[in-house]
């Protein structure tokens, strides 16, 4: 009884301090306090709660079961973060983002390949290609390379699409400007489209970042060597080792986050000019 | 109608390159079969072989045709063969899941507009969620929920669910606030209370970006939905179909089941950009 109380005093306090905080004059540090109040009464409501009511360690373990778990086993996650996202995810992402922006500097080239290629583009953006797996396993075998396989396709008409988009942003002022200066095509490119392009361009690498590691997980249950976050996860199930399962799901969150965040600080540094960077 | 041209050449290009890659990709198996049998292919003997294999490595286009004719017209929509019958089960967890989902998304965006701390703590959280795997860890909740006594449709619409909230949140928040200050000020000058300036302003002008959210979040939906079938030995659906044909390297039924999904997919983003023209038309903004 004493932990359901806990998980309603903690809920209470940690909701009067954000109504506090956002009563306060906006600031920095009021923006960053408020989502980490916020996550911090969650973990403390879900501990609570999952001792107050003694709820089975299969169903939900308790947030203090999970970070034991996750000390403990800091090798294993260790091995499964460099096969699946180091070797799986970030290679294919690379490779992905690369092509398609290879790609769209072609589209953009030839308004031909533009009228057709960008339909059918946004159509296949919308499938879900992650029905691709079992195929890339089947092509590439169980190592990571099926994995970065299905990650470049997953992450490459997004990435298209954006970049296409993005090398349009030039308004017709502009590039006459860049005519009465005799500039070519490619000083063109150069000085006035990719950087006008940019915040299109960081769109679909942001996009790219959650899905090229769901890609890799995901890949990993079509079959993998016996490591890896996908393999961990699918045989820990099994094994109703959901600790393990979770602390797996932790690593997940902070390189999914990690992973954005690092395009979202670059993205501050490349287009600190545009509109939406201001505060 | 000046596009049909190049997306024909293109569609066509692909599927000429389908040709050669099956051809490319299956040869091996064809000659080795040969060498067993002490025979050399000639080359139209050995395209003939590598478009017709049973279990090849990549279908050629018209057997993944004849498969899905087979599955789809020949046979009967009840029967567990039927490919209709699969879609239709991948489609009822997809439609479920979305539906909550655009639910869930609307009320979360009206709150975090309407209310400051909700805007300050939840935000930032929301954006984290979907930083999570949701997909990787999708066979877990099945299996987690299977144990609790929870499972067929449910299940899988709520991680259908878990995707599409998020494109609805955002495109709601930024929709909800898009009246500029203007609009705003003229509303207070007719003395509208909060309430009105929502359904007669705000939520009006969100439309445009309503919809563009829904279009984003069915194709997730689908995602989430096929995801969903794979664990716990699903035997309906077309995630179910998807694993089954891995285990037993039947690619044509592979590729037939994904060819099904992105038509579901087309289908839906299809109606949904039908019902925006419709509906925008009839609010007057398109």
């Amino acid at each position: 009884m004493s932990w359901v109380l806990f998980a309603i005093v903690a809920w209470l306090v940690g909701l009067s301090i954000n109504v506090w905080l956002a009563r306060q004059k906006p600031s920095r540090w009021a923006a960053l306090a408020s989502p980490i109040v916020f996550g911090l009464t969650l973990i403390a409501v879900w501990e609570g709660v999952v001792r107050g009511f003694d709820i089975n360690q299969v169903l939900l373990p308790a947030p203090s079961v999970i970070a034991a778990r996750f000390a403990t086993s800091l090798d294993i996650l260790w091995v499964d973060f460099v096969q699946t996202v180091i070797k799986g995810a970030l290679s294919g992402y690379i490779i992905g983002c690369g092509a398609a922006f290879l790609t769209a500097l072609a589209i953009d080239r030839f308004p031909f390949l533009q009228r057709g290629l960008l339909p059918v583009g946004n159509f296949v953006a919308a499938l879900p290609i992650i029905g691709m797996a079992p195929i890339m396993v089947m092509w590439f075998g169980f190592g990571w390379q099926s994995k970065a396989a299905i990650v470049v396709v997953m992450v490459f008409f997004p990435m298209l699409v954006n970049t296409v988009q993005g090398l349009q942003a030039s308004d017709s002022m502009q590039r006459d400007l860049m005519r009465t200066y005799a500039a070519g095509y490619w000083r063109t490119l150069l000085k006035l489209r990719l950087p006008a392009a940019m915040p299109f361009v960081f769109n679909g690498l942001k996009i790219g970042t959650t899905l090229a590691l769901i890609g890799a997980i995901v890949a990993e249950f079509f079959g993998s060597p016996v490591l890896g976050m996908g393999f961990r996860i699918s045989t820990s199930v099994g094994q109703l080792a959901l600790d393990l399962v979770w602390a797996e799901i932790v690593v997940a969150a902070i390189a999914g986050s990690a992973f954005y965040g690092i395009m979202a600080l670059v993205e501050g540094r490349v287009t600190f000019w545009h509109p939406s960077q201001r505060s | 109608m000046r596009n049909i041209f190049p997306i024909l050449t293109v569609v066509g290009l692909l599927i000429v390159v389908w040709y050669g890659a099956a051809v490319a990709l299956n040869a091996q198996w064809a000659r080795d079969v040969a060498a067993r049998a002490d025979k050399t292919l000639t080359f139209s003997e050995l395209v003939a072989d590598t478009w017709s294999q049973d279990k090849p490595k990549l279908p050629a286009p018209h057997q993944v045709g004849a498969e899905l004719w087979e599955t789809t017209v020949m046979k009967k929509v009840t029967s567990k063969r039927s490919l209709v019958y699969h879609t239709w089960v991948t489609f009822s967890a997809t439609f479920l899941g979305f539906v909550m989902g655009t639910a869930l998304g609307t009320l979360l965006a009206v709150g975090i507009v309407f209310n400051r701390t909700m805007d300050m703590s939840m935000m930032p959280w929301v954006i984290a969620s979907q930083t999570i795997p949701i997909l990787a860890i999708a066979p877990m909740i099945i299996v987690v929920l299977n144990a609790v006594g929870l499972s067929g449709l449910l299940p899988k619409a709520i991680i259908s669910m878990y995707l599409s909230f998020f494109p609805v949140v955002v495109g709601m928040v930024k929709g909800l606030r898009s009246p500029d200050q203007m609009q705003l000020d003229q509303m207070r000058t007719w003395h509208a209370s909060g309430w009105q300036t929502f359904w007669k302003l705000r939520l009006p002008s969100s439309m445009p970006y309503f919809f563009t959210s829904l279009k984003v979040g069915v194709a997730a939906s689908l995602v989430g939905a096929i995801v969903g079938e794979m664990p716990t030995g699903a035997v309906a659906g077309l995630g179910a179909r998807l694993l089954a044909g891995s285990y037993y390297g039947q690619t044509v039924q592979i590729w037939s089941a994904l060819l099904m999904a992105a038509a579901l997919a087309a289908v839906m983003v299809g109606l949904i950009g039908l019902i925006q023209r419709v509906t925008l038309k009839r609010m007057g903004m398109a």
